[in-house]
């Protein structure tokens, strides 16, 4: 940083490293457990460390379907894994549009009720969707929209996260732009398009990668919805893996937990620049 | 807070908004008002008898003695996520953005638990902790410690908090490094050559300004403890030992989508929600003073 | 021309009947090998006629489908066919017009219906006290008492000789104790095997009104002084180390699979998968009791699931469910379903064509939870019907808790447990008053 501290450096990696340990643990054992056969893992007391050997046949069972080592026939996650993903891309790009546009007229515009509008649009946040699960239920059947992508998605863009983030992002792009786009003769939408657009790039990122990870990881609603085996989505895969009365084929379930991680933990990787980024811009 | 200058039309931001509000309306306002009028009915679970009873369902509420307690349960399990969660990932967060080699590799390693679902995190800390092949269960029991969370409530309370945090560590983290990137190196480095040490320079400088970060996350990792951590009771303890970790929000879930309670979980919820949108207010009140625009 | 058209006219006679395929929706929540053994079921019904199709729905937990399908009742989209957990029936039974009871769906569909044909204990639980079937017994367990044979030939005990009463089991686990186990006795589902289906092997009431099987106006009656005092024993075994608690609902069930726990008081579903992966011979008992009380051993009570139908749908579907229940009757296919999965045979003709095959000889201790079942029932034995029972058993499970860590003692939680538990049967009277 500022002046050579070779101590405080080496203290901070070793706090890192035990953070990461703590942290990563979980998932280290998850991938052991997804390599063992499911007989190892629970008749070994406690579980076994070391990777064991049937990598291949889990993850093979666990994408494809096929029958596992106790004989019970599992269902593929490769489907389920299609439908997590439209899914996941419907609901960031269609809140993003949708809020960007709002966030801007509440901002930019004085019309009457403008600031109902906003609170109207803001108190989405407070009522969280288990509780308001079942009448949402009724209205989405109402509307022939069960089994279905848009029912699967349109319900979730409700809630106002994304509005509320572009607000506080709008109100701190200085005036001058908007004098000097006015100045130039833009309408209103060349200006969104071409001044507001651009500098939203690193928020729009943050918030693609937060919504996507809501999206692909939601449970209770799918649940509800869906009564076709092939809409449903990957996470209430893994549940429907834990038996109740029979027996719970523990590596399975590991292998697809680890298949069902795999596409939020890679988008919010390849993003990370840009989501701490946009986190910054946001911040300011 | 007021922008000054604006764009003149009159219909234009009416179709702005239209999608939104359309959504909204639908797809909650109107699912909400239904959820708020069930709990001033009394009914059976399919609906077919309903009689409306006041304010009935409320009053059975807080006449119960468990629920009150879960008050007290809940705050408790709010603060601890809250305070642990910051901390950690607060020293996490400084920690990362003092080094400079691997810095990009602590940051993949740290906030890859995000990108987890909370039904799939209950299963996995389940896994860890339960017996017969629970892990960790296992290590403190060779350590000394008569690990039982079964019927230990301060073991059961430990392991939701544990679990919860852990989830949470990633996006306080990502928050408070993104924050720790934005104050001035300038700043720092004046501070520096004045000849403070880190110590000094972390409490007196970097501290403060991280203020607005610090409060934010607060609250929304209050909110979140609040509201999101029902899947990890539920797949971990169960609200048990008897209702030593039953927080509120689980036993919303609970009447409602176990024990068919539609009534009284409703009546939950409108308590819930009040209290979620007082917590809101006092963010908005204060995150708007402190946030320069 | 006319060629044409009178070759039209065969192709739509015969296109016709292929496009009238009724279908029929059946929500369950069997994960797993179970989940196969449905769309097995399904499959060789719709393979044996071509009138009707089972369409099967993995809905989730029984909680969660049960959920799905209150919501798709108010939207108006319910199944034919729900899978109800046994402590939901109170609930289905009571919701006004939202089933029709299998009863009258056999007799309308013109199926011939014997109700004697079904086993007493099985099927008592889901009848009305007018003598009609309200929900098709579907996979039923009971509570059976597992224990590791070679845990007891280290011990010292014979192991073809089970504990029968209770004192028996808290000698044996002192033996095992004594060769080092470390946990000799544990049990799964609590309430129901150590308070419901107690009190029915005992021939004692658990709530009024024959378990509430006679009246919506029960109340609990699980803290009499035989209650109290079996309480206090496992109480006692706890606290010297004998029992070890392992959770709630059938979470100890793995710790038996593992070898970790020599004894254990749960479903006789477990069987299967203890054949399939323990790794340690194993036995299955009967459940102990207390040679003291009179009448004892009565039967015990049902746990699982039963098939539901669902109102408001049309006649030709109803007559289509009506058929799947008599496929589903059938001795071969119950009997197939019984050895299959380890649940208990619906008829007594599918139990006898089971023991006629050899297949008890075969698979020892898999007739135990028949022989507790398959007897006259009394009024107090029959079954257990109380509405809110779900979370009857959560403060059940929760007042255990804190006996089993020492913070109350077995009369106090008991007694608590009764008084809460009224609470909520006072509430489902009065949400129910008909």
């Amino acid at each position: 940083m500022i002046e050579r501290r070779p101590g405080l450096t080496f203290l901070s990696h070793v706090i890192l490293l035990a953070g990461v340990a703590v942290i990563a643990f979980p998932l280290y054992l998850t991938v052991v457990a997804s390599t063992q056969s499911a007989e190892q893992i629970t008749q070994s007391i406690p579980m076994s460390m070391l990777p064991g050997t049937h990598a291949l046949e889990t993850y093979k069972t666990a994408l494809f379907g096929g029958e596992s080592a106790a004989g019970s026939r599992i269902a593929g996650a490769a489907p389920m894994m299609w439908v997590s993903l439209v899914t996941a891309l419907i609901i960031p790009l269609g809140k993003i549009t949708m809020s960007m546009l709002s966030a801007f007229a509440i901002v930019y515009f004085r019309f009457p009720f403008r600031n109902l509008v906003f609170w109207m649009i803001f108190v989405t946040l407070m009522l969280p969707v288990e509780v308001r699960i079942g009448p949402t239920y009724e209205v989405v059947a109402s509307l022939g929209m069960l089994n279905t992508y848009a029912g699967l998605s349109i319900p979730l863009i409700a809630s106002a996260t994304a509005t509320f983030l572009f607000r506080q992002f709008f109100l701190t792009v200085p005036d001058e732009l908007v004098e000097a786009a006015r100045i130039d003769g833009a309408g209103p939408m060349r200006f969104f398009k071409d001044v507001l657009l651009p500098l939203s790039a690193t928020s729009t990122a943050a918030l693609f990668v937060i919504q996507f990870i809501y999206g692909w990881n939601q449970y209770l609603w799918p649940l509800l919805m869906t009564t076709s085996e092939d809409m449903y989505p990957v996470v209430m895969g893994i549940k429907r893996l834990i038996g109740g009365d029979s027996y719970t084929e523990w590596n399975v379930v590991m292998a697809t937990a680890i298949l069902a991680m795999l596409p939020p933990a890679v988008v919010v990787m390849l993003m990370q620049k840009w989501f701490v980024k946009g986190l910054v811009d946001t911040e300011k | 807070m007021e922008k000054r200058v604006r764009f003149r039309s009159s219909w234009l931001p009416w179709v702005l908004i239209a999608p939104q509000m359309a959504i909204v309306l639908v797809f909650f306002f109107w699912p909400a008002a239904q959820a708020l009028r069930q709990s001033v009915l009394s009914q059976d679970a399919f609906g077919g008898v309903t009689e409306f009873v006041g304010l009935e369902n409320f009053e059975r509420l807080f006449a119960d003695a468990s629920y009150l307690e879960s008050f007290k349960t809940t705050a408790f399990f709010s603060f601890l996520v809250a305070v642990c969660g910051l901390s950690i990932s607060l020293l996490l967060a400084t920690m990362a953005n003092r080094v400079l080699r691997g810095a990009g590799v602590y940051k993949t390693l740290l906030i890859w638990p995000y990108a987890v679902a909370p039904v799939v995190a209950g299963v996995l800390w389940l896994f860890m902790f339960a017996s017969p092949m629970g892990v960790v269960a296992y290590w403190l029991r060779m350590l000394g410690l008569d690990w039982n969370h079964l019927l230990n409530s301060n073991h059961a309370m430990a392991l939701i908090v544990v679990a919860a945090v852990w989830k949470q560590i990633s996006y306080n983290f990502l928050f408070f490094l993104a924050g720790l990137q934005s104050i001035p190196k300038s700043l720092i480095e004046a501070a520096a050559i004045d000849g403070a040490s880190p110590w000094r320079r972390f409490w007196t400088i970097v501290f403060p300004l991280l203020s607005p970060t610090t409060f934010f996350l607060l609250v929304i990792n209050v909110v979140y403890a609040f509201f999101d951590t029902f899947g990890i009771i539920d797949a971990t303890t169960k609200g048990g030992p008897g209702k030593d970790t039953s927080i509120l929000v689980y036993k919303v879930y609970y009447d409602g989508f176990k024990a068919m309670d539609m009534a009284g979980s409703a009546a939950q919820s409108v308590v819930l929600m009040c209290i979620v949108i007082t917590l809101t207010v006092i963010q908005f009140r204060f995150v708007e003073k402190k946030v320069q625009y | 021309m006319n060629q044409k058209f009178a070759a039209l006219a065969l192709a739509a006679l015969f296109a016709l009947p292929a496009q009238a395929q009724t279908e029929i929706q059946w929500w369950h929540s069997m994960p797993g090998a179970l989940g196969e053994w449905v769309n097995d079921l399904a499959k060789g019904f719709n393979a044996s006629q071509s009138e009707y199709k089972i369409v099967t729905t993995f809905k989730g937990s029984y909680d969660e489908s049960m959920t799905a399908a209150v919501a798709a009742y108010r939207a108006g989209n319910a199944p034919h066919i729900l899978q109800v957990f046994e402590v939901g029936t109170a609930t289905m039974m009571a919701s006004k017009g939202a089933i029709v009871p299998v009863g009258k769906v056999m007799a309308d569909a013109g199926v011939k219906f014997d109700a004697a044909a079904y086993v007493p204990a099985v099927a008592g639980y889901y009848t009305a006290p007018n003598g009609q079937m309200l929900s098709f017994p579907f996979n039923s367990s009971t509570t059976v008492f597992h224990y590791n044979k070679d845990a007891f030939k280290a011990a010292g005990m014979d192991p073809e000789k089970p504990p029968k009463t209770w004192t028996e089991v808290t000698q044996a686990a002192a033996k095992l104790k004594a060769s080092g186990h470390a946990c000799p006795f544990t049990t799964s589902w609590v309430s129901w095997t150590q308070l419901e289906s107690f009190s029915a092997w005992h021939n004692v009431e658990f709530a009024t009104k024959g378990n509430g099987m006679r009246g919506i106006d029960t109340r609990l009656t699980f803290n009499t002084p035989l209650h109290v005092r079996h309480i206090e024993n496992l109480s006692n075994m706890a606290k010297q180390g004998l029992f070890v608690y392992k959770g709630r609902g059938n979470a100890a069930d793995a710790t038996f699979v593992s070898g970790e726990c020599a004894m254990t008081t749960g479903s006789s579903a477990l069987y299967g998968s203890v054949k399939r992966n323990a790794k340690f011979a194993s036995g299955i008992s009967t459940l102990p009791y207390y040679p003291d009380v009179e009448g004892a051993p009565q039967n015990t009570v049902i746990g699982g699931a039963s098939l539901w139908v669902m109102s408001g749908k049309k006649p030709a579907e109803y007559k289509g469910i009506g058929q799947f229940f008599a496929f589903l009757s059938r001795p071969e296919e119950a009997a197939k379903s019984h050895q299959r999965t380890g649940y208990l045979p619906v008829t007594i003709a599918s139990y006898e064509l089971t023991e006629k095959a050899g297949f008890y000889k075969e698979n020892p201790g898999t007739d135990v939870s028949v022989t507790q079942m398959i007897r006259k029932t009394t009024d107090k034995s029959r079954g257990i019907r109380l509405g809110n029972f779900v979370q009857i058993r959560n403060i059940i499970d929760e007042e255990l808790e804190q006996v089993w860590a020492g913070k109350k003692s077995a009369k106090e939680g008991l007694d608590t447990a009764v008084s809460r538990g009224n609470e909520q049967l006072e509430r489902f009277q009065k949400a129910n008053k008909s």
